[in-house]
């Protein structure tokens, strides 16, 4: 019974979700058509880009620990649509960096990705994306298998690289990075197998103490 | 050539502050009137902010100096709501909402070290002492963004005489007031306070270095570094301390707060120098503050574009090497 009724709310539920995600660009866009973005509204733009990119990576990396603690699966439902925000906001920070902030001065862009790391790192973290962004629908699940569980393990990679690439670009109050990395830090820490960790090291334990 | 000096600047090219202040007021109106009036403070940055900026204290008999720029000067809005004062917090807005817990009456300046006359002079005696100019400069951010600020102020050298420096005094030491209770940033260790600067002297005795009172024709705005700042046009912005209560004659170059933080990032000179970059970002080009979103970004001239005046002290320096 319980179940079905999730079945029946999940449609709802997935209209919300569209909508809340689409909510911080729509903001950013009513602020820029208003010429409310403040003194220096490309700078608002791109940080405002960049921060929901990073919030939306984290909100859907904590959908399957939240599986697992509510035994629901309703979160695992609405990951896709979450991610697929994240390398959203993302591209759109990507186009307002090259665009409006760079100018497309393509030979200043590559000097920016091949001198400065927390380009670099921000760069190869939208690269990276691309490949699970084209293998999130059912099709390429299917198609790819185990593999494609593999495959989407790179969002830990990403997102570690998202956060470094904050951490490296702020001047000297790491404050707000370090928010962000304690709390990728709690969610990594659930995919940890520490069962199988555990028995791993005793094991090793037992092995170094024999004769 | 690009700077300019005419003899005089026709004070009818200052826009005054009361129109500023009726626009805010106008837009404040008109927000209200076509029912945003809950939006109305959030599209304004706060309703509070529209108290700190108006009412301001007109300082008197300010003299136009040839040494002030043409250019479009940056609004009185973003000239207030744009700052980087980590004293009230590391947001650019942040100082605007923050900075109104600085106390800057009774503020005393004390000036030490090797002088022959040490002592100390207070705001009004700085404010009635010196023949206060205004001096309309450009100035560029280490951050690669620029303003056009039309500064009143007085120049840095005419204060140094009075103390009488003696030979050994071959720089000079600035500090930002350490209080955290008047200024709540420093309750967090997010730069190593109180703020500090220097100068050499030459630098100090240029014409074109003045500590600045006020700004638009009023007394400074807290979040801009009142009573009493230091501005060096030729030389990004963080050199430009704010809120000094010491200003020490020294024989070793002194200590520099970016500087002692990133030395490979923050240099002692710090000079405008599109040829040096800093590590995370280009200098060649930045952009010009209220020019809006889809505007070009300027090319960033050496020394600001104060090259013609400034170059000399340098002759003979690697600028890469003391950046």
């Amino acid at each position: 019974m319980a179940r079905s009724r999730a079945e029946r709310v999940l449609p709802l539920a997935k209209v919300v979700l569209f909508a809340a995600c689409l909510a911080p660009c729509g903001l950013l866009v009513w602020d820029a058509v208003s010429g409310s973005l403040g003194p220096n509204p490309v700078e608002a733009l791109l940080h405002g880009t960049g921060d929901w990119a990073l919030r939306l990576l984290l909100v859907t990396l904590a959908m399957t620990p939240l599986r697992r603690l509510t035994g629901q699966v309703w979160p695992i439902r609405l990951r896709r649509m979450l991610g697929l925000f994240a390398f959203f906001y993302v591209a759109l920070h990507l186009t307002v960096y090259l665009w409006l902030d760079r100018e497309l001065a393509w030979s200043t862009i590559v000097d920016d990705v091949i001198k400065r790391p927390y380009i670099s790192v921000g760069f190869v973290a939208f690269l990276m994306l691309i490949p699970l962004a084209l293998t999130s629908t059912r099709g390429w699940m299917r198609r790819l298998g185990r593999r494609w569980t593999q495959l989407h393990r790179a969002v830990y990679v990403i997102a570690v690289l998202g956060v470094v690439h904050y951490l490296w670009l702020v001047k000297a109050d790491l404050r707000e990075p370090l928010i962000y990395a304690s709390v990728l830090t709690i969610l990594l820490a659930f995919r940890v197998p520490w069962d199988r960790l555990g028995a791993m090291l005793r094991g090793v334990r037992v092995g170094r103490s024999g004769p | 050539m690009l700077i300019k000096r005419p003899s005089d600047i026709a004070s009818s090219e200052i826009t005054p502050p009361e129109i500023y202040r009726r626009r805010r007021e106008f837009i404040k109106a008109a927000a209200a009137g076509i029912g945003l009036a809950g939006a109305g403070p959030l599209l304004l940055g706060g309703g509070s902010v529209l108290a700190e900026t108006s009412g301001g204290t007109a300082i008197p008999n300010v003299r136009p100096s040839p040494f002030s720029t043409d250019e479009q000067r940056t609004s009185l809005d973003d000239v207030t709501h744009y700052n980087n004062f980590y004293e009230f917090g590391t947001e650019k807005s942040d100082p605007a909402a923050n900075a109104g817990t600085l106390k800057t009456r009774p503020w005393t300046l004390v000036v030490d070290g090797a002088c022959e006359a040490p002592g100390e002079i207070g705001i009004e005696d700085l404010l009635s002492g010196f023949t206060q100019e205004e001096r309309v400069y450009r100035l560029r951010c280490v951050e690669a963004w620029a303003m056009v600020v039309p500064w009143v102020g007085f120049p840095l050298g005419d204060l140094l005489r009075r103390f009488k420096p003696t030979s050994k005094a071959r720089y000079v030491a600035f500090e930002t007031l350490l209080d955290p209770e008047q200024m709540p940033g420093q309750r967090r260790s997010v730069l190593d306070w109180p703020y500090r600067e220097g100068l050499r002297m030459d630098e100090a005795m240029h014409p074109l270095t003045i500590l600045a009172t006020g700004l638009y024709g009023e007394l400074l705005p807290n979040q801009n570094g009142a009573p009493l700042r230091l501005v060096v046009p030729w030389k990004y912005g963080f050199k430009s301390i704010k809120s000094i209560v010491r200003i020490r004659f020294t024989e070793r170059e002194p200590q520099a707060t970016w500087n002692m933080m990133q030395p490979d990032e923050y240099g002692f000179y710090a000079n405008v120098n599109p040829a040096v970059d800093h590590p995370r970002w280009s200098q060649k080009k930045h952009r010009v503050i209220g020019e809006g979103l889809f505007a070009r970004k300027h090319e960033t001239l050496p020394f600001n574009g104060y090259g013609d005046q400034v170059a000399s002290l340098y002759s003979g320096m690697d600028l890469r090497r003391y950046f």
